[in-house]
């Protein structure tokens, strides 16, 4: 007899005792919430506060109409739990929904309607948006139907990867546009099991940590918009609109018909773990997908609008988010449901952190006000369960709230750093007035994370929202009409520059300026203290056409188009080696900011700024030329950075090096490929070892060792 | 849609052929004939030719006979995987456990390539 045989023991709860509907029944478990398989049935369990009464609703799998509508017995409710174990039922085949009853009275905040079905905030499955783009059929009753699933992967010897967070290469990517387009070769395009078959290119790239944007399941269909030019319907493409918390978006899996799509996105994380790349989601927690007064009912508002959403004195949204509802997080109950939520995917995925959409919400009270101390981000800090997994801010919201550099971190929270975007676009554009601040934000910006280390300052210069890296350097302005809200949509302070023509050129000098721009925008990503993030195709020019606001874009203006990895190998070799390089020098990973201070075994200082004159930078604010040199402790190498937004060429004066070591030429944007960049470790020494010659709008990497090949250390 | 199995015994194990579909309904009777041959000891092979479609619960029955193979120190090979149930082991990582037939014939190919 095999283990599992032998724990097969008779238990006195796999009896019923009632019989509801001709169902036969018994008191479920209050806890955990949601439903799971219990012995011979299902366990059902939800919440209202001010529900009167609660109907379990079960259809047979895909039917329009119900199979069985179950009404709680009153002595199956503990405190504001309705649980219920459904005896016969086969877990596989059916779905299920909610009617609660209650006052309708939205002054008070309640908007109960047991007319309607509504979706288990729990529910680990959804089904009715099972394949993407399918045209739902708006008749049914009940849209997103809540699914049983067994929680029963087999993991293997899978484990989280722990990869310390400086160590970090993020690359925010979105599961269908990164395979979608006919280019990719995959067998399954736009999906989990896509993704997984390019986990090659990305070990290849040398990220080790994937971004995903949204995966809970949202309805893509949701969007009412079509494009004013060509007519074709707009999707909700990003998934900024969460549908269901707990369950994985079915449309992103080829194995979503079939109700596979749990097991299919665990098997590309624990693939992608195989392949040391770690797993970030982003997630949403400042709004739903119920929108405001006019919006749908799905499942919280129906269940317990006053508990779930920040409302105003007469029962209006309150709207920080800027899409109509704001989610109550501080709300207890509501703190425990966001906690069990990210629980679910570190336990159950192995989801290795999280960056959180709009967090600043995540820490107002419920009438909206900012929390000193905010009881959500301090649990979510310190729960066991997510002890170790990354947290990650977008420090503002939609209600004007900005918290970079102030977001209540608990020694644990890191945050995207907007302005490290900013001051680097900047920069790059050669605007006057910025060396100084570009000082500080390549020093990991200690000047908003002394206290907590250059770690959680998450650097990027392009995100999803916003341009790509190739559409910042070729256009000033957006060109967000295929949208169908007159060019209103999106940023307009973008810090872009479009190198003399705006778009697509023939001219092949604004073409190589552009290519040199994004070098340069990728070599300074990837020297600067703090996490770096790439926006997935950026390292092969992707464009959008300029639109920078995507999120409705289901087509090649969004998806990742593989031949681009051929047409443009020039800058995918030089993202390649940045991120090698920046492997290879723990300097740059430094978790503590530089101090100035002289490292004994060099004699130098772990950060030193250089201008054109070594030891002398200029900070004026019409310099647009900044040099770095950063030295670590033991015998690391001495990693020099010139950067010059300037349209001029400028003769730099190297800093003297101790102890044998010369100048070795890394990188220069300068310079034509192949000679822009080389492989670390096999750097060439510089021929004239105090100077060098930077050209116009390009950077200089150089490393200061020795030629003693075995001196180089492996990663 | 009902699920039939039948036995097949030879000199170098047991072949078990299925016919139908493998879903919640029907697993729990797969998984009742293949248990016994896998307490018996000998090599199984499990025939999925005639099998149109596997669930989530069907799949999860055939890895419970792989986990349960392997406690036995029973080799478990599946064979005449379709092209649409390979696809869904596949992006669902359940392939991932089993050797199936195809794989088989190569590696015993490559073993052979090797010894000449």
């Amino acid at each position: 007899m095999s283990e599992a045989q032998s724990e097969q023991v008779l238990r006195v709860d796999a009896y019923p005792t009632h019989e509801v509907g001709g169902y036969r029944v018994r008191a479920g478990k209050p806890f955990p919430f949601g439903a799971n398989v219990v012995p011979g049935g299902v366990s059902f369990s939800v919440f209202s506060d001010q529900a009167t009464s609660m109907t379990l609703v079960i259809f047979k799998r895909g039917e329009p109409e119900p199979m069985a509508e179950l009404e709680f017995p009153e002595e199956f409710r503990t405190g504001s739990v309705f649980a219920m174990t459904v005896f016969g039922l086969d877990h596989e085949n059916i779905e299920y929904g909610y009617r609660a009853d209650g006052p309708y009275d939205p002054v008070s905040g309640h908007r109960f309607d047991a007319r309607q079905i509504l979706s288990d905030p729990y529910a680990r499955l959804i089904a009715g948006r099972d394949v993407w783009g399918v045209e739902p059929d708006y008749s049914r009753g009940y849209q997103y139907r809540s699914r049983v699933c067994l929680q029963d992967f087999d993991w293997g010897d899978d484990t989280p990867l722990g990869i310390p967070a400086e160590d970090l290469v993020v690359y925010e990517t979105h599961v269908r546009g990164f395979t979608r387009h006919p280019s990719s070769g995959v067998t399954a395009p736009g999906t989990f099991a896509g993704l997984r078959e390019k986990i090659p290119y990305l070990k290849e790239l040398g990220v080790n940590c994937i971004e995903l944007l949204p995966v809970f399941e949202f309805d893509e269909s949701d969007n009412p918009r079509s494009n004013p030019e060509t007519g074709e319907k707009l999707f909700d493409y990003w998934g900024y609109n969460t549908v269901s918390f707990f369950a994985p978006k079915a449309g992103y899996a080829a194995t979503g018909r079939y109700g596979m799509q749990g097991d299919e996105f665990r098997t590309l994380i624990k693939d992608l773990h195989a392949a040391g790349i770690e797993v970030i989601l982003d997630v949403v927690f400042n709004h739903t997908a119920e929108g405001n007064e006019q919006g749908p009912t799905i499942s919280f508002k129906g269940l317990d609008n006053a508990t779930y959403y920040m409302l105003t004195p007469e029962g209006y949204y309150f709207n920080f988010s800027g899409t109509g509802n704001t989610v109550n997080c501080n709300h207890p109950v509501v703190r425990n449901y966001v906690l069990d939520c990210l629980r679910h995917w570190v336990a159950d995925y192995h989801v290795d952190g999280f960056r959180f959409d709009l967090a600043a919400i995540l820490g107002r009270s419920p009438d909206g006000t900012p929390l000193p101390n905010p009881p959500l981000l301090e649990l979510l800090a310190f729960d066991p369960v997510l002890r170790h997994t990354k947290l990650i801010a977008e420090a503002w919201d939609a209600g004007g709230l900005y918290e970079v550099g102030n977001f209540p971190a608990y020694g644990r929270w890191a945050e995207w750093n907007g302005k490290y975007r900013d001051t680097v676009r900047s920069f790059l554009k050669g605007d006057p007035g910025v060396t100084g601040e570009l000082a500080t934000r390549i020093a990991g910006s200690p000047d908003l994370y002394s206290s907590r280390g250059t770690s959680a300052s998450v650097n990027f210069l392009t995100a999803h929202d916003g341009f790509t890296l190739a559409d910042l350097v070729s256009y000033n302005d957006k060109h967000n009409e295929a949208n169908g809200e007159g060019n209103n949509d999106g940023g307009n302070d973008n810090a872009s520059w479009n190198c003399g023509a705006e778009g697509p050129t023939d001219d092949p000098e604004v073409n190589a300026l552009r290519t040199r721009q994004m070098k340069n925008a990728l070599a300074i990503l990837f020297t600067s203290q703090g996490i770096p993030m790439l926006l997935a195709g950026d390292e092969v020019a992707r464009t959008q056409q300029g639109n920078n606001n995507t999120y409705c874009q289901d087509n090649e203006l969004s998806w990742f188009d593989w031949d681009q990895v051929d047409d443009n190998a020039e800058l995918l070799r030089f993202t390649r080696e940045m991120i090698a390089f920046r492997k290879h020098h723990r300097e740059l990973r430094s978790t503590s900011h530089p101090t100035g201070q002289v490292r004994e075994n060099l004699g130098l200082p772990d950060i030193s700024w250089h201008g054109e004159r070594a030891w002398q930078p200029d900070w004026s604010a019409e310099s647009r030329l900044l040099a770095v040199a950063r030295c670590g402790t033991g015998d690391d190498d001495v990693v020099y950075v010139a950067m010059n937004s300037h349209w001029e060429s400028h003769d730099l004066e190297l800093p003297a090096l101790p102890g044998g070591r010369s100048w070795h030429l890394f990188a220069d944007t300068g310079a034509e490929a192949p000679h822009d960049i080389r492989t670390p470790g096999s750097e060439q020494e510089l021929d004239n070892a105090g100077k060098y010659l930077i050209g116009p709008r390009s950077v200089v990497i150089l490393v200061g060792r020795t030629n003693d090949p075995d001196r180089f250390d492996t990663p | 849609m009902t699920l039939n199995v039948k036995e097949r015994r030879n000199k170098t194990g047991t072949v078990l052929v299925a016919t139908g579909e493998i879903n919640s309904e029907t697993s729990g009777s797969l998984l009742q004939a293949l248990l016994p041959l896998v307490r018996e000891g000998k090599p199984l092979k499990i025939d999925l030719t005639a099998v149109t479609y596997v669930s989530s619960a069907g799949l999860r029955t055939l890895l419970v006979v792989y986990r349960e193979a392997q406690h036995a120190g029973v080799a478990v090979t599946l064979y005449g995987v379709s092209e649409e149930v390979r696809f869904v082991m596949s992006a669902t990582g359940f392939l991932d456990f089993f050797e199936t037939g195809e794989a088989a014939a190569a590696a015993a190919k490559a073993k052979a390539k090797a010894a000449r």
